[in-house]
């Protein structure tokens, strides 16, 4: 074997095996990594002692401004969770909008402290989603 | 080919020649880019003008990637075939790259506070991406941690490959977890999800940074290329 070959077998047994590595690291961590759970998910735990993050979109008309209280549902479809929460609240807050709250999942409501809203992968200005409304083609949420 | 273009003398040719078009290019490029970025692009529907900040951060953030990929592909030349110009290429890629990414983490910050309501989360997008940036300082110290420049070569340039297992994370992390960070907007299945008013101003200003990459690559690679050569007549007593 000539020393340039012994290099690059060298190289590929060592990267393949750490690649590897990483991969079930990562696969192990996988519940660890994942930065917010949906309400399906948060529904079926029984007990919740700890804080955590849940993510969905907030539900239409179930925003209900107290003060500085807020009150509203976040849902992924299929099931919704009702969240309290009082604090400042970012730009893209709205309904049918992404959201992420941290904090307490107590007698089916979700005492949050921090709220996070989600921007999704969409870009496209306002001309252009009203005239997809007129036409009849738009297929996003209604968002305002 | 690559034993052709990697003489020394006739990279500093083809790249001499290079070097004025490339500057040309990469300055209107960015006067084109900003201008349509700043003024001639229409506001998004629910960020508003906020989502000019993407015009930086994303292709910042395509370049970090580009860069590292560049920076571990002649690493990887360099452990097998020892060829110090890609070494030089690597080390003049290092500092660019650090400097791309970590403009990536300051926009997106800077866009995070108002979209978001926070200016960091420990996501898997935004962990993996700081990951990348330290990859880059730490191939950084390494290669020039030795009196001798060229004796942190090799470890730095296995540093640099070791990193590169990074890269599949940070530009797949936003399908395989749950992150705050959106997914994919362009290269994703289903199609281009940004509006062609806001993808051309996109377009433009990626080509300008990768053209301004390549370029700073090419000045960095000669100045280091003429200071190896200093020191190795310095060593010899020719000067």
């Amino acid at each position: 074997m000539t020393p340039k070959k012994r290099r690059l077998f060298g190289i590929i047994s060592f990267i393949l095996p750490l690649g590897f590595g990483v991969f079930f690291l990562l696969s192990a961590l996988n519940n660890n990594i994942v930065y917010f759970i949906d309400p399906t998910e948060l529904i079926s735990k029984k007990k919740t002692d700890q804080r955590l993050r849940l993510g969905g979109l907030v539900k239409s008309n179930s925003i209900e401004i107290i003060g500085t209280k807020i009150q509203f549902q976040i849902t992924d479809g299929s099931n919704s969770v009702t969240v309290n929460y009082d604090g400042s609240l970012p730009d893209l807050f709205k309904e049918n909008q992404g959201v992420i709250v941290q904090g307490i999942y107590d007698s089916n409501i979700f005492k949050a402290d921090t709220l996070l809203a989600k921007h999704d992968e969409n870009y496209m200005p306002r001309e252009i989603s009203n005239s997809l409304k007129s036409r009849g083609v738009w297929r996003g949420e209604e968002n305002d | 080919m690559i034993d052709y273009l990697a003489n020394p003398s006739r990279f500093f040719r083809i790249t001499n020649f290079l070097l004025p078009w490339l500057m040309g290019l990469s300055i209107t490029l960015t006067i084109i880019g900003i201008y349509f970025a700043l003024f001639d692009s229409p506001d998004d529907l629910v960020q508003g003008s906020a989502v000019r900040i993407m015009y930086v951060h994303v292709p910042s953030a395509w370049l970090s990637i580009f860069s590292y990929l560049l920076l571990s592909i002649c690493s990887f030349f360099f452990i097998v075939w020892r060829h110090p110009l890609a070494d030089i290429l690597s080390r003049s890629i290092a500092p660019v790259g650090a400097l791309f990414s970590l403009l990536t983490l300051l926009t997106g910050s800077i866009w995070g506070r108002p979209m978001w309501g926070t200016w960091w989360v420990w996501d898997a997008r935004l962990t993996s991406m700081l990951i990348l940036f330290i990859f880059f300082l730490g191939y950084i110290a390494l290669s020039n941690a030795f009196e001798r420049n060229e004796r942190g070569s090799r470890p730095a340039a296995l540093l640099a490959i070791v990193g590169s297992i990074n890269l599949p994370i940070v530009k797949f992390s936003v399908d395989w977890w749950n992150t705050l960070h959106q997914p994919a907007s362009i290269i994703r299945t289903g199609g281009i999800s940004i509006d062609q008013s806001m993808l051309v101003p996109l377009i433009i200003m990626t080509l300008a940074f990768h053209i301004f990459f390549v370029l700073v690559v090419i000045l960095r690679s000669h100045s280091i290329l003429i200071e190896r050569k200093f020191y190795h007549l310095k060593v010899l007593g020719k000067i």
